[in-house]
């Protein structure tokens, strides 16, 4: 399987998390582990930047996880930005989850204000990785803005409901030259393996695992599942049909 | 403005619309994914009551899906008792002839240590209404010294205007609770004798005025005791959705304070429109349904079983600890409270409660940074 490679960063897995919504710190440290998750992000706002031993952070430290700071709750580049900077300093890393979701109710993100975000961090040197619509026009302009990922969502945050934006993200992935995370709406090991396949570079998991009865068992299932569509992508599905291909009647007299 | 919306619904004919749902309307209301008005008049209607065990179920997964397994405590602040407003159920009340303190700014860090100390990082400000003691200037002062130690500050005190609160969003206000108390307007006056807040529509208009000033979060609530505390959830509810269509940019909670008994210079006083407790269950699940992403705040109001189930079904987040006097964590703590707390538990007991049932408790779930 080919390793995945981010601003010059290789992951071996594809598997992102996110460490929202779980019943304790113990069990999303154990789903962290059990994904084989390189990258879990982890909300800002949750973090206690004063105190030296956050909780949270205590449970993330292991040296194959890298942490990826969001900005969850700024509704405008301005705060973003600020956030940004404050995450950078206090958790030593320039890498960014650029969350701008004015909405608090679908926490729908905004294309203006993050495309906005985008170009300034990059200018300030951080690798973003923007969570966005299933936008093909947004993610071009992102790459020219200098990002060093897009994330378009598959469906409403926290529904678990699936790619319901299929068809956009499979012109975002024929399009893009920087790597296509699924983000947002994976609510099944299934989805997952249906993004890959498709040859999403990698997916990011949320809901669906924290609020599995067993996470760490649900973790461990996207696992397989995040490598199982991976493996299909590069052996190269076949095409589907809808019935058997009949031998070339049409074109069998060029033969002749 | 939602006094346009409210001045079309008549409150005897709303009762009526809710108190003739049928298990016909309760079961439609449970099998839709997107529920309207109407639905929630259902799930609130006696004709639900049969029904809680299943609106339990789907309160509980739908909480979990969008909160996940998580509840985030705050902690009140009582900052003054003063108050020129006559209610009949406060114990804060002017004519209750308490003694009166409003703290200093030497107090107010005195009383921040101790919260600090039980580890809290959301913070609810309550005054009194007094312009003179407590008006925006000591509004105002009061956040920029608390604001280094806190991630999260609300706001219970008298409505002010649009600009006044425009002013304390940028001193690092995020949320203001505003109760109407009841949406009875023919009522509001008996219990709103004397002083502004006995002004209904200046209230009702308050939500309106932070929505235009920018606030984050919105609290809303009805004092369940006053009156038919199914007619006021259903106003409260149509407001909540006035509210999401006009202020998109605000998140809203909502609580359900059960009047408490009140100390008084004449003995202590309970109220006529009392609630069950599988009332209280009835409407948590039923707001649950209506809106999955409305955050629910339970106080130490309630009783410490009740509180403990309560983490399951819908609720999103806790106090603990409180006192509910000026000065009462460190300064004062023997002077009259504003209602009698339920749950004396402390937070690391509450805590330890909540980890027990499996949800993580969230001390810390904003950042200044962000505002």
């Amino acid at each position: 399987m080919a390793a995945l490679q981010i601003a010059g960063k290789t992951f071996s897995s594809r598997l992102f998390l996110g460490t929202g919504k779980f019943g304790s710190h113990q069990e999303m440290e154990a789903s962290v582990l059990a994904s084989g998750s390189e990258l879990v992000t982890v909300a800002l706002k949750r973090v206690d930047l004063q105190q030296e031993h956050d909780d949270i952070l205590q449970h993330l430290h292991h040296p194959q996880v890298q942490l990826l700071p969001n900005t969850s709750g700024a509704r405008q580049a301005k705060e973003a930005i600020l956030a940004a900077q404050l995450a950078r300093e206090a958790l030593e890393t320039n890498w960014l989850k650029l969350e701008i979701h004015p909405d608090p109710k679908y926490l729908l993100p905004d294309a203006l204000e993050t495309l906005k975000a985008t170009e300034a961090l990059a200018k300030l040197g951080f690798i973003v990785l923007p969570y966005i619509h299933a936008d093909p026009v947004l993610c071009k302009q992102l790459e020219d803005a200098g990002t060093a990922a897009v994330m378009p969502l598959g469906a409403p945050i926290g529904t678990n409901k699936g790619l319901r934006t299929l068809d956009f993200l499979e012109i975002i992935i024929a399009q893009s030259k920087v790597p296509v995370i699924v983000d947002a709406g994976i609510g099944a090991p299934s989805q997952a393996a249906q993004a890959m396949e498709l040859g999403a570079d990698a997916v990011l998991v949320n809901t669906a695992i924290a609020t599995a009865q067993y996470p760490a068992r649900m973790a461990a299932a996207f696992k397989l599942a995040v490598e199982a569509g991976r493996q299909a992508y590069e052996a190269a599905l076949p095409p589907v049909r809808a019935h058997a291909m009949a031998s070339s009647p049409l074109t069998a007299f060029l033969d002749a | 403005m939602f006094s346009d919306i409210f001045h079309t619904h008549d409150w005897d004919a709303v009762r009526e619309s809710i108190y003739s749902k049928t298990s016909h309307d309760v079961e439609r209301a449970l099998q839709r994914t997107q529920r309207t008005l109407e639905d929630f008049k259902a799930l609130i209607a006696p004709a639900a009551l049969p029904y809680l065990e299943t609106m339990a179920r789907k309160s509980q997964a739908l909480t979990r899906q969008r909160f996940g397994k998580t509840i985030q405590l705050y902690v009140p602040l009582y900052l003054s008792n003063v108050c020129q407003n006559i209610c009949t159920y406060c114990a804060f009340s002017m004519d209750n002839l308490i003694p009166r303190k409003t703290l200093t700014d030497a107090e107010i860090l005195e009383e921040v240590a101790v919260l600090k100390a039980m580890g809290y990082e959301h913070v609810l400000l309550v005054t009194g209404e007094a312009s003179q003691q407590v008006g925006v200037a000591y509004l105002q002062n009061a956040i920029r010294l608390i604001k280094p130690y806190f991630a999260n500050i609300s706001l219970e005190v008298q409505p002010l205007q649009e600009a006044e609160y425009a002013l304390l969003i940028k001193e690092g206000l995020h949320t203001v609770l505003v109760y109407q108390e009841t949406y009875r307007a023919a009522n509001y006056k008996q219990y709103h004798p004397k002083g502004r807040k006995s002004n209904f529509e200046y209230r009702l208009a308050t939500p309106d005025r932070l929505g235009k000033a920018g606030i984050h979060k919105i609290g809303l609530g009805t004092l369940i005791g006053l009156e038919d505390w199914r007619t006021d959830a259903c106003f409260t509810a149509l407001h909540l959705q006035y509210l999401e269509q006009t202020y998109w940019q605000t998140r809203y909670s909502i609580s359900f304070p059960r009047l408490r008994p009140i100390a008084q210079a004449e003995g202590s006083k309970s109220f006529a429109h009392f609630m069950e407790d599988a009332e209280l269950v009835q409407l948590i699940c039923a707001y649950r349904l209506f809106r999955d992403d409305l955050e629910i705040a339970m106080s130490t109001r309630e009783q410490e079983t009740f509180r403990d189930h309560a983490v399951q079904l819908g609720i999103t987040s806790m106090s603990a600890g409180s006192k509910t006097n000026p000065g009462g964590y460190a300064v004062a703590p023997q002077s009259l409270e504003q209602f009698e707390i339920s749950d004396e538990r402390s937070p690391a007991v509450i805590a330890d409660m909540i980890r027990a049932q499996g949800y993580e408790p969230v001390w810390k779930d904003w950042d200044q940074t962000l505002l």
